[in-house]
């Protein structure tokens, strides 16, 4: 999906320029995603109160971790977006620096939420508990898994730069990733409202 | 090993499926033996399989759609026949094979017919109206393709190994789920569509940055030919609504694979909650459609009335005004579902209100011949007929559209005749009148416009012979997809639709005549200027084919209509405007990632089908792989040099100065 399918001539005889080409066709596919995640929190809007008798929300969700969660992901947002600066800068220290911060962190996020999956599958509350708990586990998992693409995209990334180096194509690639990953901040941040807040939120 | 895989699922005891089998083996390995044998390997591997060229990409679409389309008319012949003899006896196929044969037909018609063939015109025709020289994202655009033919290709094997689903091609709930559909028919569906779906996905947003960001100097928005319009129209409701598919479908395969819950019968699952998301999808869909089928009609019948279009504004008004509507009425699907008097009125009406940009398209059209020289051409012929058959179908879809009619007709063959006649009347019209009106740009010669002709009437009497008894059934009482039936009343209508299937089939026998007779007598129907049809838009400045490169130097557009504007003051002038500097062009470079992407994701598709893990894994690590070896690439693009196009243009400014004085001036 990164920026390598672009095709006008670096240099356009007119009009917009390849970067901005690339960035925007990226951004479509973005809100095409966004639709994606629309329709999950539409699915667990509307499933939220089908617990069957099992547990729900508020027997479940754990806020202290949830927020450690957060604060993760938060935090390698800001290092994906030094990252960037670093490239734009050609730094290496301060490029595979804040690549390697922004991974750690992402993978700790993702590491956390395993766990937590791990943990309500051992207490007999997994997705085939409830309509509700599948609705959870499909609407956390499918954020999870985007962003562990993500982490496969951001290796990849670090190793094109120590191959290639900071090429005008390597640097529009890395402008989509950025934007990827910032969009699945914006994701959490409507997923941590609207289902652990609410969740936990008393009736 | 093999997961659910074994000799079980061949099925042996169906002769019909056993030999339709043997035939398609023995035609691929024809093929196959043919292409290797003459040599023709590397050519197909180099100009076509690997390219990234948007008209070759197109043309491929097309090429997957025409021969599904004869797959989807077979499974037509096989439902009409077996109604026309099943009166009180059970006919000549077994309900479960029924089931799959009116399942697959509905899925192959909207996914592997009508898309593809709708997203390969759009491919091929709108950077060549857009004065753009390829799409904003060439390799994603072959990759894109390349899993649209993954998802056919899926949907083929089930009839050999396996089978096919049997839920009709929405796969409803509770129906498709494991308790009722225990066999990987609905899986085949499922998988297959999850892949080709995340291909169209790939085109819709290559498509939208096309026309929105990649257009020829001076082609603002109020410039671009009313097809770019549409294609923007329906490219926006493809990035809108097929994720909307995507997670809609990924829930029925976590119900189906990992045992969740949303829309079984136990544990709180909510089967309406499929309908309301599949048609959220499913309504744009219609207009994903039929949008660039209009857009086509809007240039046909600009083209040969002689006229530019009559009210280009109000058309795109009305464009993206049915773009946003087509979002709002979903629930028209399923009035049944007791959503309440008001929510009914409410979908109701906003259904009634897309009436009203559609009559605004119909009058403008109709406006566009009023008073100019209508020549019928084949192209001509299928918007004439368009025009008629879409509004009679466009009436009955207003009266389904009352929900206490609804609540009579629906799950009829009233509807059945419904959709048929606004999807053959508009879109499958739309896009024959595409393939005559574009093929002599793409391959320089026309199509034989005698047999074209006779393809259009036995295709329009057979459309009304097969389609409107329907009508008369469904309000009879017959419902859809019935194996067989014990009324004798409705035996004489179905003979008759069965009629007209067989008078269709011949229309689809003519075009095949027409096709290979064309190809044969290329020479004398060969296109030597470039605008066969004395066109507006600038797809017909390029000389037929176009050249890779399409567009020489990029041409400056002044309005709307830009070739016509040229054309008119080099015949007024009797001169070509003066030969330009040619400067060397840098193209993209052909691309396999395409066709690797698509091996890995037939294999992990077939995989999933069938539970076979380890080659899931292994299928998933080869397609990563793939895309960072696509990425690791040094070498994008490759020049043209400026000697080769000045060469090409030359020709072309040839071929055209020399027609120049046969040519009289037209407003």
């Amino acid at each position: 999906m990164a920026g390598h399918a672009a095709a006008l001539t670096e240099e356009p005889e007119h009009g917009p320029s390849k970067r901005i080409v690339v960035a925007y066709g990226f951004w479509i596919f973005l809100i095409s995603d966004i639709i994606l995640f629309s329709a999950l929190f539409a699915t667990y809007a509307v499933l939220t109160d089908a617990t069957a008798g099992g547990p729900t929300g508020r027997d479940l969700f754990e806020l202290p971790t949830v927020a450690v969660e957060t604060g993760c992901l938060l935090l390698s947002t800001v290092f994906c977006g030094l990252a960037g600066i670093g490239a734009q800068a050609r730094r290496n220290g301060l490029y595979y620096g804040a690549m390697a911060a922004t991974f750690v962190l992402g993978a700790t996020f993702v590491a956390i939420e395993l766990h937590e999956f791990a943990s309500m599958i051992h207490l007999g509350a997994g997705p085939g508990r409830s309509a509700f708990l599948s609705a959870f586990f499909a609407l956390i998992g499918c954020h999870g898994l985007h962003v562990t693409a993500g982490l496969l995209w951001l290796l990849t990334m670090m190793a094109q730069v120590y191959a290639k180096g900071y090429r005008a194509d390597i640097q529009r690639r890395l402008l989509c990733f950025a934007l990827f990953w910032h969009t699945l901040d914006i994701i959490w941040v409507a997923l941590f409202s609207l289902v652990y807040l609410v969740g936990v939120a008393p009736r | 090993m093999l997961g659910k895989l074994s000799w079980e699922a061949i099925p042996f005891h169906e002769p019909i499926v056993m030999v339709t089998s043997a035939v398609v083996a023995i035609a691929i390995t024809a093929v196959l033996a043919w292409v290797i044998f003459k040599g023709y390997l590397p050519y197909l591997w180099k100009e076509w399989l690997s390219s990234v060229d948007h008209k070759r990409i197109g043309v491929m679409y097309i090429v997957l759609g025409l021969v599904m389309l004869l797959r989807g008319f077979a499974d037509a012949i096989m439902m009409r026949s077996q109604q026309a003899v099943a009166m009180g006896s059970g006919g000549f196929l077994p309900p479960e094979h029924y089931d799959q044969i009116f399942s697959a037909h509905g899925t192959i018609m909207i996914f592997f017919v009508a898309m593809p063939l709708v997203i390969g015109l759009m491919n091929f025709a709108v950077p060549l109206q857009l004065g753009a020289r390829d799409v904003a994202f060439p390799v994603l655009n072959s990759v894109g393709f390349w899993l649209t033919a993954t998802g056919a290709l899926l949907v083929n094997i089930s009839l050999f190994i396996g089978e096919f689903a049997r839920t009709g091609w929405l796969p409803y709930p509770p129906l498709s789920e494991l308790t009722y559909s225990p066999g990987v028919g609905v899986d085949y569906y499922l998988w297959a569509l999850q892949i080709s779906g995340a291909g169209t996905l790939l085109s819709g947003v290559n498509l939208v940055t096309t026309v929105l960001k990649v257009r020829a100097p001076g082609m603002n928005y109020l410039h671009m030919p009313i097809f770019c319009w549409t294609t923007l129209a329906s490219n926006l409701l493809i990035v809108a609504a097929f994720p909307i598919l995507t997670a809609t479908l990924a829930m029925l395969l976590l119900d189906r694979y990992l045992g969740f819950h949303f829309f079984t019968n136990e544990a709180g699952g909510n089967p309406m909650m499929f309908m309301n998301l599949i048609w959220a999808w499913g309504h744009p869909e219609v207009y994903i459609l039929v949008l660039p089928a209009f857009g086509i009609f809007s240039e046909v019948f600009s083209t040969f009335s002689g006229k530019p279009l009559f009210g280009y504004r109000s058309m795109v008004a009305a464009t993206m005004g049915i773009c946003i509507l087509s979002f709002m009425v979903w629930l028209h699907h399923f009035f049944t579902m007791g959503a309440g008097a008001d929510v009914n009125a409410i979908f109701g009406i906003a259904t009634m209100v897309i009436a009203v940009p559609t009559g605004v398209k119909i009058y403008n059209w109709l406006f566009t011949m009023y008073s100019g020289r209508v020549v019928f051409a084949t192209p001509m012929l299928w918007a004439l007929g368009f025009v008629v058959t879409f509004v009679v179908g466009g009436i009955t879809g207003v009266l389904l559209a009352v929900p206490p009619a609804d609540f009579v007709l629906h799950n009829s063959l009233f509807l059945v005749a419904h959709f048929h006649n606004v999807i053959i009347g508009g879109v499958v019209f739309g896009i024959f009148a595409g393939y005559e009106y574009w093929f002599p740009k793409a391959f320089g010669f026309r199509l034989h416009g005698g047999l074209g002709k006779a393809a259009f009437w036995f295709w329009i009497i057979g459309f009304y012979v097969a389609f409107m008894p329907l009508y008369a059934l469904g309000l009879m009482g017959m419902t859809r997809r019935m194996q067989h039936y014990d009324v004798p009343e409705w035996q004489p209508w179905l003979l008759v639709a069965a009629g007209g299937a067989a008078l269709i089939a011949i229309g689809v026998a003519l075009q095949v005549v027409q096709l290979v007779w064309s190809i044969r007598h290329r020479e004398a129907l060969r296109d030597v200027t470039g605008d066969p049809w004395n066109g507006r838009t600038l797809e017909w400045m390029t000389p037929s084919p176009p050249p890779m490169f399409n567009f020489a130097v990029m041409p400056n557009v002044e309005g709307v209509e830009a070739y016509w504007m040229r054309k008119q003051t080099a015949i007024e002038q009797q001169a070509l405007r003066p030969e330009p500097d040619y400067h060397d062009i840098h193209m993209p470079r052909n691309s396999p990632a395409g066709f690797i992407c698509a091996f890995f994701a037939a294999t992990m598709g077939f995989a999933l089908i069938w539970h076979i893990w380890w080659l899931v894994a292994l299928a998933f690590v080869g397609a990563w792989a793939v895309f960072v070896v696509v990425a690791w690439r040094d070498e994008h693009e490759e020049a043209i040099p400026a000697a080769t196009v000045a060469s090409v243009d030359r020709a072309n400014r040839a071929a055209r100065a020399a027609v120049l004085p046969k040519l009289r001036p037209l407003s």
